[in-house]
């Protein structure tokens, strides 16, 4: 990734906003920031497949929810388990999932690995719906989060709002400079051939099927590690997280803030926070009809997304000169 | 499992294979010839069966809901078209995917506001609610009925695409759109009558198929993904593929639920992998 002047100051201006928000936001918006620096971390793990290397996945929830199940299960009923135990064990079956689907998956395109990704992602909604042991279709509760601890001292306590809110967006800029890195570094440029012309990527000698799979397991194990922050911060995870419209929800992000610019799903991610809040408060009963309306509005008038409009901007700009 | 269950389980799967093949043919048929990828064909099916729901409580007759019940969704099939999927044809299969999401968030928010979120039924007709002893089981005639019509609804499909005009169209637009395009066949115009006839199709089984589970919310969201695994089995844009799949995922969804309880859920699943691993492109589809 490379960024330009503006951006990158824009960028910088961001996370110094986000990072000075506690000390000025009261305290039900610092938990929906935090929800929204998860859902960015979230859509640009899945951007690096949409709009990087090509892959329409519609059932990235499923990493998402497996993650976030997987800590309900380690964590006991009465203390916190260990973050160097759990935070593995939720990225590592979030890795093995997205290696297992994708390795089926990445063996078609177009319509049929769309749906394909969506029907396996199903198959864990159902199963975890079903799942009596593991609260069913209520869910399960996360009563404790995991602690932070070196040789029984305490480093960080995550149970500490604040503590958690800087842990998330840290995690936020983490995430986006590894996927920058990943970007950049020649798997990247791979990966962007194969989006730009798969054949004549693998006319150069490269097993094009192998990064895509590759890719698909990047991005599964970062929504997993998204999954891990949503079920720490929401303290329950339930098979909605899981279920199509999650999956649904997060390509919605990453398309209204603009695919291909990992930043453009972060942006994305706070613009439909506050959108679905507003629709919330206009037609509480029915606001999934003004977010439907919208989705519709925004493939037909605006589908380079927040950041389409951004770099037009800034473009226009460095042409100036 | 003695021979009778085994029989009912068999009829029972089978009738389910056809509930699926009447809402997968339309779908695999729209991906085929339209190149369109439609998540609102389940919504189709959930509004045939809201519309039988609710014009059986104005005539007292499924007869009746069924035949005011089918223009209405050639109409309105006609109308999604015109107004949203039609913007879509030359638009990636992304856009697609999201501008059908949001039209599935829209018609199941209007069910809502209509009908509201309670479970409804629709009884059994009369002359049809009569059971067949079976060994020391029972096997309802509507069921039977359900799977007659659906053969006939089958058999005339294969008629009409095989043995017609309107038929020989809709495959030349199958095999290659520009080519029959070429040759002077209106395109567009294919495009609508197949939508609105699968649309059409959805809601026929959605109607037919209320009095035997209830009509819900969110009915439509299920079969369509159920409807994705059948057309990944039997290859995007066969019909005959569709058909094929609509019964082993029937049957084995059915068979499932007996044999492997726990695990009922993720059979057809396991199906559709194994299907995969064997034939990426499906039972009956080209490779790409």
């Amino acid at each position: 990734m490379t960024h330009s002047r503006p951006l990158l100051a824009f960028l910088i201006l961001a996370v110094g906003a986000l990072a000075a928000f506690p000390i000025i936001g009261d305290e039900f918006y610092q938990e929906l920031v935090i929800r929204l620096m998860i859902m960015g971390i979230f859509a640009m793990s899945l951007d690096l497949l949409i709009g990087f290397t090509g892959l329409i996945s519609f059932g990235h929830a499923a990493f998402f929810g497996l993650s976030g199940y997987l800590l309900a299960i380690v964590t006991p009923e009465s203390e916190a388990v260990s973050i160097w135990f759990a935070l593995p064990v939720c990225l590592l079956g979030a890795a093995l999932a997205a290696l297992v689907i994708g390795w089926f998956s990445v063996r078609t395109t177009g319509i049929y690995f769309i749906m394909i990704t969506l029907a396996f992602a199903q198959m864990f909604y159902y199963y975890f719906n079903e799942n009596q042991d593991l609260g069913g279709s209520d869910g399960i509760f996360i009563f404790y989060k995991p602690s932070v601890a070196i040789g029984g001292f305490q480093i960080l306590d995550l149970n500490n709002p604040h503590t958690f809110y800087y842990f998330v967006l840290v995690s936020l800029v983490v995430s986006y400079l590894i996927l920058s890195i990943i970007l950049k570094a020649p798997f990247g440029q791979v990966i962007r051939g194969i989006h730009a012309n798969e054949a004549r990527t693998r006319a150069l000698g490269f097993n094009t099927q192998h990064y895509k799979l590759v890719s698909f397991v990047i991005a599964g194990t970062m929504a997993g590690f998204a999954g891990f922050l949503e079920a720490n911060a929401g303290g329950i995870m339930s098979p909605a997280h899981l279920g199509w419209h999650e999956s649904g929800t997060v390509m919605m992000v990453v398309i209204l803030g603009g695919m291909g610019t990992l930043y453009g799903p972060v942006l994305g991610a706070f613009a439909m926070g506050f959108l679905q809040d507003y629709f919330q408060e206009l037609w509480s009963d029915h606001w999934l009809l003004l977010l439907g309306v919208f989705v519709i509005a925004v493939v037909l008038f605006l589908p380079n997304g927040i950041a389409g409009l951004f770099s037009k901007f800034t473009n226009k700009k460095e042409d100036g000169k | 499992m003695d021979f009778a269950t085994f029989l009912i389980q068999i009829l029972n799967g089978v009738q389910y294979g056809f509930t699926l093949f009447l809402v997968a043919s339309g779908l695999t048929l729209i991906f085929g010839i339209m190149g369109i990828i439609n998540l609102a064909h389940g919504a189709f099916y959930m509004i045939g069966a809201y519309l039988s729901f609710w014009l059986f409580g104005m005539s007292n007759s499924l007869w009746v809901a069924i035949l005011v019940g089918l223009p209405i969704m050639v109409i309105f099939g006609y109308a999604i078209e015109r107004l949203a999927i039609s913007f879509l044809y030359k638009r990636d299969h992304l856009y697609q995917v999201l501008l059908t999401y949001g039209l599935i968030l829209i018609l199941n928010e209007m069910q809502k506001i209509l009908w509201g979120s309670d479970f409804y039924s629709v009884p059994v007709p009369e002359f049809l609610s009569a059971s067949i002893p079976m060994g020391n089981q029972e096997y309802p005639v509507y069921r039977l009925f359900v799977s007659l019509v659906c053969m006939i609804v089958a058999a005339g499909m294969y008629v009409v695409i095989g043995k017609t005009k309107l038929g020989m169209m809709i495959r030349a637009g199958a095999t290659n759109r520009e080519m029959a395009q070429a040759l002077g066949i209106n395109i567009s115009r294919v495009f609508a009558i197949v939508f609105s006839l699968g649309a059409a199709l959805a809601g026929f089984s959605g109607m037919i198929d209320a009095p035997l589970s209830s009509v819900y919310p969110g009915m439509g969201d299920f079969i369509l993904i159920i409807s994705f695994v059948v057309i990944v089995i039997g290859g995007i844009g066969s019909v005959k593929g569709a058909f094929v799949g609509a019964m082993l995922v029937g049957l084995a969804d059915t068979f499932g639920k007996v044999l492997v309880p726990e695990f009922s859920s993720m059979v057809i699943y396991a199906l559709m992998a194994l299907v995969l691993l064997w034939r990426p492109q499906g039972l009956f589809g080209r490779p790409s």
